[in-house]
């Protein structure tokens, strides 16, 4: 044997090698929200294909929903018509949906797997380039477009070449104040924005052995931010005890047989991969990013770097630095924020809150901070409200909103107005991501909770 | 959905000579509520193209007559980010039918490719050679020739083979798509699935 994890999942899904051509991949689950959904089932409906195996598929909404007042209509018609859609075309074929108001509605990749839907070895996709999330509990999952949601929806397969494989090791332990954002962050600073692309990363390592599910599913969320394809981490203790017992995870006789399955769940020693990156953790510190990609981020006690320091073209970074208002060799510490958002696929669950909350308690949120707490989805938001966390943060000056994308890509109201400095916790820095000329910098609910008690970019291991 | 079957084209192009054009810039998410496929050509670069009254940016090459055609050239890692086939559909409604580029995103090249949009990677020095030939003379044409597999800079001659799958070109070549093929091998895939453990 001399497979990787990617191997042994991959191989065991391909239902045909076309010769000079791409596999035809089996997929076991397949997420859906509402934006790249519609032109699929129309594409379904032109053709007058139905959906091959609609267990298989799940519906949520998410990206397009309000944050608050989720029991009132939907303001904005086309936002409501595609919701709408979403609950047509999901009655019409059969689909569990779990729709704005169902208590286990949420962000499609928080969902996932707080409901056992997601599972060591499978092949997981959704058209959404996070979809690489779910990796965390060594399935292969990746985001697609939505010509193949549709191929998903007609015949449970899609069509792609096997990707080269990449591994990252992180040894060592992480620092006081170092999350899974950070290292994350880091190793995307170190490969850039599209240093993984054609790849399918294993990260393996001390820091990811001893990491909770919730940080492995933050790194591996990003993966796609340094071109990735997608990317896993071998399943251990800390996935089974996570997935045991959630709704969709087999139970009884069906749980052990597939606990013997998963045991097999990891690269062969003599394995090998096309490309392979090792890193110290511990030289890891708190990130934060000052450009438009995230690519372009560094420890926080750093100063920006100059344009010959960086790979890439000189113009582009000018641009990148331009839009953002900031200078080579500057410190981003005491710079103004506005705006701070914590949620997303990225850092929208449980533990990122309670991380949130460590560092605010007993503080009080800076007067001239706008802050968006987002939990990923309603079971998160129960949880902060069953661990307390709501009150520390209410007494600290912060309300929670309710579960969706939010100023992630800003679909929705939650926008940042153009010009205005935003911490977001999300995962992307793209102009214009959190709205129109908004400027965003990426980074841990840490960072996030220390810009939000100072109102100014602050370096968190100076407050806890 | 059916496209247009992709042999040869000659075309001036549209030069954009960025890096890291992520698929926010191509078509912002704002610009997704739809729940059919119109209209995204309208929206293409939304944000580098229009300012916040809706008044054209005079600087962005989309707004500058003197660059046309069918064929867009951008920076290295062309498509990043998003998986939004949008991003795709706003290229194609607008009017390109070939992106080239030093290097393209997964997802976003893929997209392409499903919706009979060809990526062509070439070297960085032709991705140059371009750039500077468009930029001396906006006239200056590509040839890009599928069955071939080669991009031709008319005005020097220059030429580079590119990579696409025969599986992939057979399709671009005649206007299939993956759902045809898959739907003819429904019974081989219903067969696979009964084999599964789970």
């Amino acid at each position: 044997m001399n497979k990787t994890l990617f191997d042994k999942v991959w191989d065991s899904h391909v239902v045909r090698k076309i010769e000079g051509g791409p596999d035809v991949l089996f997929i076991d689950r397949h997420l859906i929200h509402e934006v790249t959904s519609p032109v699929a089932f129309l594409g379904l409906k032109n053709r007058g294909i139905n959906v091959l195996y609609p267990e298989r598929t799940f519906a949520t909404a998410d990206h397009n929903t309000p944050t608050i007042d989720q029991h009132l209509p939907v303001a904005d018609p086309l936002s409501a018509n595609q919701l709408r859609a979403l609950e047509e075309n999901a009655s019409n074929y059969g689909i569990r949906h779990w729709g704005l108001g169902h208590h286990k509605n949420g962000i499609v990749h928080v969902i996932g797997p707080e409901n056992g839907i997601t599972q060591p070895g499978a092949t997981i996709v959704c058209g959404d380039s996070h979809t690489s999330t779910h990796g965390a509990f060594g399935a292969i999952a990746f985001g697609i477009g939505t010509s193949e949601v549709e191929m998903v929806l007609a015949s449970q397969c899609i069509m792609q070449p096997k990707p080269k494989k990449m591994r990252i090791n992180v040894t060592g332990s992480l620092s006081k104040g170092v999350t899974p954002k950070d290292v994350a962050l880091f190793i995307i600073s170190q490969l850039t924005t599209s240093g993984a692309t054609g790849y399918f990363v294993e990260y393996a390592g001390e820091v990811f052995e001893k990491m909770s599910m919730e940080g492995r599913m933050t790194v591996c969320n990003l993966s796609i931010e340094m071109g990735a394809r997608g990317g896993m981490i071998a399943p251990d203790e800390t996935t089974f005890n996570y997935i045991k017992d959630r709704e969709f995870t087999p139970k009884g006789e069906a749980w052990d047989k597939a606990m013997t399955y998963w045991q097999t769940l990891k690269t062969d020693a003599d394995a090998t991969f096309d490309k392979e990156f090792t890193f110290d953790g511990s030289s890891i510190e708190p990130m934060i990013t000052y450009g438009t990609n995230p690519g372009m981020g560094m420890a926080i006690s750093n100063h920006i770097p100059d344009a010959s320091a960086v790979q890439g073209g000189v113009a582009t970074y000018e641009k990148s630095l331009g839009y953002m208002g900031f200078h080579e060799g500057e410190s981003m510490i005491g710079k103004k924020v506005d705006y701070v958002f914590v949620g997303s696929c990225t850092n929208g669950r449980i533990e990122d809150f309670r991380a949130f909350a460590s560092l605010i308690k007993g503080k009080k949120k800076a007067d001239d901070v706008t802050v968006w707490l987002v939990p990923g989805s309603h079971i998160v938001e129960e949880q902060i409200k069953k661990e307390g966390i709501l009150d520390i943060l209410n007494e600290a000056g912060f309300t929670l909103r309710q579960p969706g994308c939010s100023a992630c890509l800003a679909m929705n109201d939650d926008k940042v107005p153009a010009g205005k400095y935003a911490v977001s916790t999300s995962n992307r820095n793209f102009e214009g991501r959190q709205g129109p000329g908004a400027r965003t910098m990426l980074a841990s609910p840490l960072v996030a909770a220390a810009a939000a008690v100072t109102g100014v970019v602050t370096d968190p291991r100076t407050l806890i | 959905m059916a496209y247009d079957k992709f042999t040869i084209l000659q075309s001036t192009i549209v030069p954009l000579p960025i890096e890291n054009v992520d698929t926010d810039q191509i078509i912002p998410a704002r610009f997704l509520k739809a729940t059919e496929r119109v209209g995204f050509g309208d929206n293409l670069f939304r944000d580098w193209r229009y300012n916040s009254d809706n008044t054209p940016k005079a600087d962005f090459v989309l707004n500058n007559p003197i660059y046309n055609g069918k064929i867009l050239v951008g920076g290295k890692n062309f498509g990043s980010g998003s998986s939004r086939e949008h991003a795709a559909w706003a290229v194609y409604d607008y009017g390109f039918r070939c992106v080239v580029s030093s290097f393209f995103a997964d997802i976003f090249k893929n997209n392409c490719l499903n919706i009979g949009v060809l990526p062509v990677q070439v070297s960085p020095e032709f991705l140059e050679n371009i750039f500077s030939a468009v930029f001396t003379d906006p006239d200056v044409k590509l040839e890009v020739n599928l069955p071939a597999q080669t991009i031709t800079l008319l005005s020097t001659g220059d030429q580079e083979e590119f990579d696409i799958s025969p599986y992939k070109k057979d399709n671009l070549s005649n206007g299939f798509d993956d759902i045809d093929y898959l739907q003819n091998i429904k019974g081989e895939i219903k067969e696979f699935a009964s084999t599964l453990p789970f």
